[in-house]
């Protein structure tokens, strides 16, 4: 079983909720996982030694954010409809989410 | 929403932002705190090195699977019920006399979820990811796996669309075993490349 070394999977369970939510987020509107593992490998470049979990929930945050602002290229694939994409659109005011990377 | 149940001090900086993020998301209908907690405790529970174990004991005693699992690694591992995210382009490579392959993610983190469960925060790390590509033979001594220097090291760099487990050798002397019994021989970093059974 996964933690008979040990080990943990999650240190903490903000870690294992932000893991689910991209997920959750990525499969919800029809995205192709790239989309979060480009920001993912973005955020790691950007800060090396923070920790991975630190790095993940920048990146998606950052999605999130790309989102709101109606980020060319962040299209949903024809099976979940486009549509879903578009409940971030016109809610620029949530920054308060964003706020801060630790 | 979450908050630490081990006491009671405010949630931390990052625990808000999650919290933040998760209301926002449920907010508008895109996941659910149902959702969230399922897929924690599919990871922390269900999906780890066991269904790679199984694969790779299948595979040792049944030459047709494993001729199988070289060709179509995610219909392989489909047989024995295993798939799902990062897990649709998997590649598995054998080890041999003459060949030991081992597996990293220069970028990131790339793993095969389905047979291995979520990576270990060392091959998260920078420095197994940097230095596995650059000297393979060094770093695989560090963990503990000499690999002789007749046997060639060929180091897998997970891309964007294709994730990579080993195919140990069989050991030595375990002909006689079960199938079930050959599970518990693999282990996850056998599977990843960093341990020689």
């Amino acid at each position: 079983m996964p933690r008979s070394n040990g080990e943990l999977v999650f240190d903490a369970p903000w870690q294992g909720r932000a893991f689910a939510m991209a997920i959750g987020l990525v499969d919800a509107l029809g995205l192709r996982w790239e989309e979060f593992r480009n920001r993912l490998v973005a955020e790691i470049d950007a800060a090396p030694d923070r920790p991975y979990y630190e790095s993940w929930l920048a990146a998606l945050e950052r999605l999130v954010a790309d989102l709101q602002r109606g980020h060319q290229g962040l299209r949903g694939t024809p099976a979940h409809g486009s549509g879903m994409v578009g409940r971030f659109e016109g809610t620029g005011g949530s920054e308060n989410c964003m706020s801060g990377r630790g | 929403m979450t908050e630490p149940a081990h006491h009671h001090a405010p949630p931390s900086p990052i625990e808000q932002r999650v919290a933040a993020l998760e209301q926002l998301l449920t907010e508008k209908g895109l996941v659910t705190s149902e959702f969230i907690d399922g897929v924690v405790s599919l990871y922390e529970n269900d999906i780890g090195p066991l269904n790679g174990a199984k694969v790779v004991a299948r595979a040792w005693v049944d030459p047709d699977y494993r001729q199988r699992l070289l060709t179509d690694g995610t219909a392989a591992i489909a047989e024995l019920g295993f798939g799902g995210p990062e897990g649709g382009h998997l590649v598995v490579v054998d080890n041999t006399d003459t060949v030991h392959n081992v597996v990293v993610c220069t970028l990131c983190s790339c793993y095969p979820w389905p047979v291995l469960g979520l990576p270990p925060v060392w091959y998260k790390a920078p420095p197994y990811r940097a230095r596995m590509v650059r000297e393979p033979r060094a770093v695989l001594r560090e963990l503990g796996a000499e690999v002789p220097a007749d046997v060639e090291i060929r180091v897998w760099d997970s891309s964007a669309e294709v994730r990579y487990m080993v195919l140990p050798q069989r050991p030595a002397g375990t002909g006689d075993l079960t199938e079930d019994e050959l599970v518990g021989l693999v282990t996850r970093d056998a599977m990843i490349g960093v341990a020689r059974p």
